[in-house]
């Protein structure tokens, strides 16, 4: 056997390990924790829950169809709803597009008490209190915020805290690509 | 005397803290279900500790979900109709063992191809050695 495929043979294992030592090193920049969402393109889940903010009415999903919106889902007791807090407000007074909340396992009172002393960002609230309708979104980690277009069909979803800049960046171009229609 | 104390608190921690039960109660009259239910906890992953199964994570989306397919299971809902409905929602990630599918083949197939091409080169260092 000549030198040179020897050396092919044994170098096999060197380079393989070396593409996986690259996969791996991809894989260190990707969250684990952010699940790209399953209903993507799918229109959002039926409900029918109460209206936090006038608890003998009822909503259904048919209340944030219409317009693209933002569906954000919040609770009294979630921290970095809190961070997230003064941009919803911003794009609130701004108008660009609705926002419509789903209050996920909270208690009436304390939500109410949220959106009295810090603001009201939401045009509707839907009261999830159990966290049946959550499931169906299939929420795991609040803050989240879904981004619907005119037919309520879900097309962005953003796991954690919204940020100006994920605002800037993702949610608003794709806001004015499907208004444009 | 220590050494004695020792041993049995190293008993105690031994056998009685690794019990890992869901908290809350629930109650199946059939014994079919109730094994469905429990098999079927084990083959969901917690999605917020993501290393766990619902049968063993406390978090509070682990709860919701142990209820989720109890209910399920009381409609008399098969495993495939459970998993499905959890997999619309938050994707095939939170199936414990990955499916064997055109994205993950790979996953499944490596360690074996690893192992095989590391026997084959292997083998040639080894003839070639014996050669010489």
């Amino acid at each position: 056997m000549n030198l040179k495929f020897l050396f092919s043979w044994r170098l096999l294992p060197l380079v393989l390990m070396l593409i996986f030592a690259f996969i791996l090193w991809r894989g260190l920049n990707s969250d684990p924790k952010l699940l790209p969402s399953a209903l993507l393109n799918k229109p959002m889940p039926a409900f029918m829950l109460p209206d936090l903010l006038a608890m003998e009415k009822t909503l259904s999903e048919r209340d944030f169809v219409g317009k693209v919106a933002l569906v954000n889902v919040w609770a009294s007791w979630c921290e970095s709803c809190r961070l997230e807090h003064p941009v919803l407000q911003e794009i609130a007074t701004t108008q660009q597009v609705p926002i419509y909340g789903i209050n996920y396992k909270d208690q009436v009172p304390a939500a109410l008490q949220v959106l009295q002393t810090i603001g009201n960002p939401y045009q509707r609230v839907a009261f999830d209190g159990q966290g049946k309708t959550a499931i169906n979104w299939g929420v795991y980690g609040t803050p989240e915020t879904y981004l619907l277009d005119q037919q309520g069909i879900i097309r962005y979803k953003h796991v954690g805290p919204l940020s100006m800049e994920i605002w800037q960046n993702k949610l608003w171009p794709l806001i004015q690509q499907l208004q444009r229609g | 005397m220590k050494f004695i104390i020792q041993l049995i608190l190293l008993f105690f921690i031994l056998f009685t803290g690794a019990q890992a039960q869901p908290q809350e109660q629930y109650p199946f009259v059939n014994a079919q279900q109730k094994q469905q239910f429990q098999q079927l906890l084990k083959q969901v992953r917690c999605v917020v500790c993501q290393n766990q199964d619902i049968a063993d994570s406390n978090a509070d989306l682990a709860k919701d979900l142990r209820q989720q397919i109890y209910d399920f299971i009381q409609q008399n809902k098969s495993d495939n109709e459970i998993l499905d409905y959890l997999t619309t929602r938050y994707g095939e990630f939170i199936l414990f063992e990955p499916l064997f599918t055109k994205s993950t083949w790979l996953l499944w197939i490596a360690p074996f191809g690893m192992l095989l091409l590391g026997l084959l080169v292997l083998f040639r260092i080894l003839r070639c050695k014996t050669e010489t």
